[in-house]
């Protein structure tokens, strides 16, 4: 089957000295939801911008549903929508106005144009604005307009860099409602998050990259499932005089009303329960004390660090 | 992009600059409108009085198609240089660059867009100086074929100028320090000849002379160089600043990281 996005030995460096992207290759499946997963500087940004031809990469391919973007570039483009990280309408436009024009790039007919407009900008709770100046929206408009705008051709592929940065809680669970519908109805989707919750939640895939490489690339299962402890909070009433003592748990104290019990992945609470009865603890709650995708991107990225500063260590010697 | 839908993303390109321009007409329309009235008024009527003929017409007949040729050159140039950059500067020109459309049909979309405006500013002050002046057109084909080629050609440097503008400030550099002199050295408000015959020579190496030269001729059937020459001279600068504007847009400068 031909991946819905393909990339291979994506080098960019930048002002030739600081190489953002150092030959990554990846596959994305038709259908998939995919994360895109680095800390800041990690080259997620530069991935899209190259991808999206906003960036001119250094050397390497992309390819969108089998279309080179450099020889097949017209074709390829169509394939894809984009939403970036940063507002990228003119400020004095109307929403409406907005839209229909990136479907005008698109060679859409002014008809087709305004039906399409119209679907997205009601799916996207935008079309009682749809007179109003891009300026006059809320923050959270802004971002779902620039979904609008980037679904208004039907692109089979759609990319999204931190579609959710700065979105209050309730309108980026509707966005992922959004999101997982049109994923749903065939639309392949890219998309890069700090929020790993997100990534947890939405994706089915997920390559963390970090320093310009891919650290990792493989399904969010298989990559939750290389997490072996967990860690749960426990709250008591009342200030906690001591800590328990748990036979095989590493224990440490939150604050004065709550601590924290390690716990290896499929081992039972049902013990760490009793020993705790029987030391007179009294429990009133209990959660995971971090998002589990969390830990493990910290851990691969702390390990990449590692592998990167004793290559430099070498290289230095 | 097959013919049809470049057609339509061309349309669209000029119809958001058509629109951009009439949304704001205060800043773009009606200004010329009031300086050319203004220019008429003092230029044509009070001092234009006492100077008495030139070329065969009275002064203010003599100026009026400079002041239009005047019009349409700074209204065509600030319309893209400005409009670009706020694209570039807002990065709603990201829109364009992420979508099939193709480098010369952006080109085209936005000088269409100035040259809409600077004929459209034309128009006006045409308008404006059959208050002042009885104006008639001696040669439709030389009249119409500049005023096209002259907006084509200051958009398409005001394209230029809006790929390497970094700030606001560098999209008013050229037209303060470059455009205006050159217009108001260009023949607008004397006839050459009234020129020592060194700063005549001169004077022919500027390019907007023989443009309002010709457009003189256009209308009042006088000039004082070559028509000729102005018009495939024209039509050689269009060419060559289209090439460049293209390669710069092809090559992502300062557009692209």
């Amino acid at each position: 089957m031909t991946p819905a996005l393909s990339l291979r030995n994506l080098r960019k460096v930048y002002n030739e000295s600081f190489e953002a992207l150092k030959g990554i290759s990846l596959d994305v499946m038709p259908g998939d939801f995919f994360a895109m997963l680095g800390p800041n500087g990690a080259g997620k940004s530069t991935t899209i911008g190259i991808i999206s031809s906003l960036v001119r990469k250094t050397s390497g391919t992309v390819e969108v549903f089998g279309k080179n973007i450099d020889t097949d570039f017209s074709i390829a483009k169509k394939y894809l929508g984009v939403v970036p990280q940063e507002f990228n309408f003119s400020m004095f436009e109307k929403v409406e106005d907005i839209v229909l024009q990136q479907a005008g790039y698109y060679g859409l007919p002014r008809k087709q144009a305004l039906v399409q407009t119209e679907k997205y900008l009601k799916q996207l709770s935008l079309w009682d604005k749809r007179q109003t100046p891009a300026r006059m929206l809320s923050g959270g408009m802004k971002r779902r307009l620039m979904i609008a705008r980037a679904l208004v051709h039907e692109p089979q592929l759609l990319i999204l860099d931190e579609p959710t940065a700065g979105v209050d809680i309730e309108l980026r669970r509707s966005m992922w409602d959004f999101l997982r519908q049109i994923n749903a109805a065939g639309t392949t989707i890219i998309l890069t998050t700090h929020y790993l919750e997100e990534a947890e939640s939405l994706c089915r895939n997920v390559a963390i990259i970090d320093q310009g490489v891919i650290v990792k690339n493989t399904s969010v299962k298989s990559l939750l499932q290389q997490l072996n402890k967990e860690i749960f909070i426990f709250d008591v009433p009342g200030n906690l005089a001591s800590l328990p003592s748990l036979m095989g748990h590493r224990v440490a104290q939150i604050d004065e009303h709550s601590f924290e019990v390690e716990v290896d992945k499929g081992q039972s609470l049902n013990a760490v329960f009793t020993q705790l009865t029987a030391q007179g603890f009294e429990i009133v709650s209990m959660r995971n004390k971090s998002n589990r995708l969390e830990e493990l991107f910290v851990a691969m990225v702390n390990a990449n660090k590692d592998l990167a500063g004793g290559a430099q260590k070498e290289v230095q010697a | 992009m097959s013919a049809h839908e470049q057609w339509i993303a061309f349309i669209t390109i000029l119809r958001k600059e058509i629109k951009r321009f009439t949304r704001i007409w205060v800043q773009t329309l009606l200004p010329p409108a009031i300086t050319m009235i203004l220019y008429f008024v003092i230029f044509g009527k009070l001092i234009g009085s006492r100077i008495g003929d030139m070329g065969g017409f009275s002064y203010i007949e003599f100026v009026a198609p400079g002041l239009i040729m005047m019009a349409v050159i700074t209204n065509a140039y600030a319309n893209v240089s400005s409009s670009f950059f706020s694209a570039k500067f807002q990065r709603s020109i990201e829109e364009l660059l992420v979508s099939p459309t193709p480098n010369y049909i952006i080109l085209l979309g936005y000088v269409m867009g100035g040259v809409a405006r600077g004929v459209a500013v034309g128009l006006i002050v045409t308008v404006m100086s059959l208050f002042f002046a009885d104006l008639h057109i001696h040669h439709w084909f030389t009249t119409i074929f500049i005023v096209f080629m002259t907006s084509v050609l200051f958009s398409i440097a005001g394209f230029i100028n809006a790929i390497y503008a970094n700030t606001f400030d560098d999209v008013s550099i050229i037209p303060t320090f470059v455009l205006t002199p050159l217009t108001y050295f260009g023949g607008v408000f004397y006839s050459i000849n009234l020129l020592p015959e060194f700063w005549q020579q001169i004077s022919v190496l500027n390019p907007i002379l023989h443009m309002v030269n010709a457009f003189r001729y256009g209308m009042l059937g006088i000039s004082d160089l070559n028509v000729g020459m102005a018009l495939v001279g024209l039509t050689l600068f269009v060419v060559v600043l289209f090439a460049v504007a293209l390669h710069l847009l092809k090559s992502g400068k300062r557009l692209r990281a």
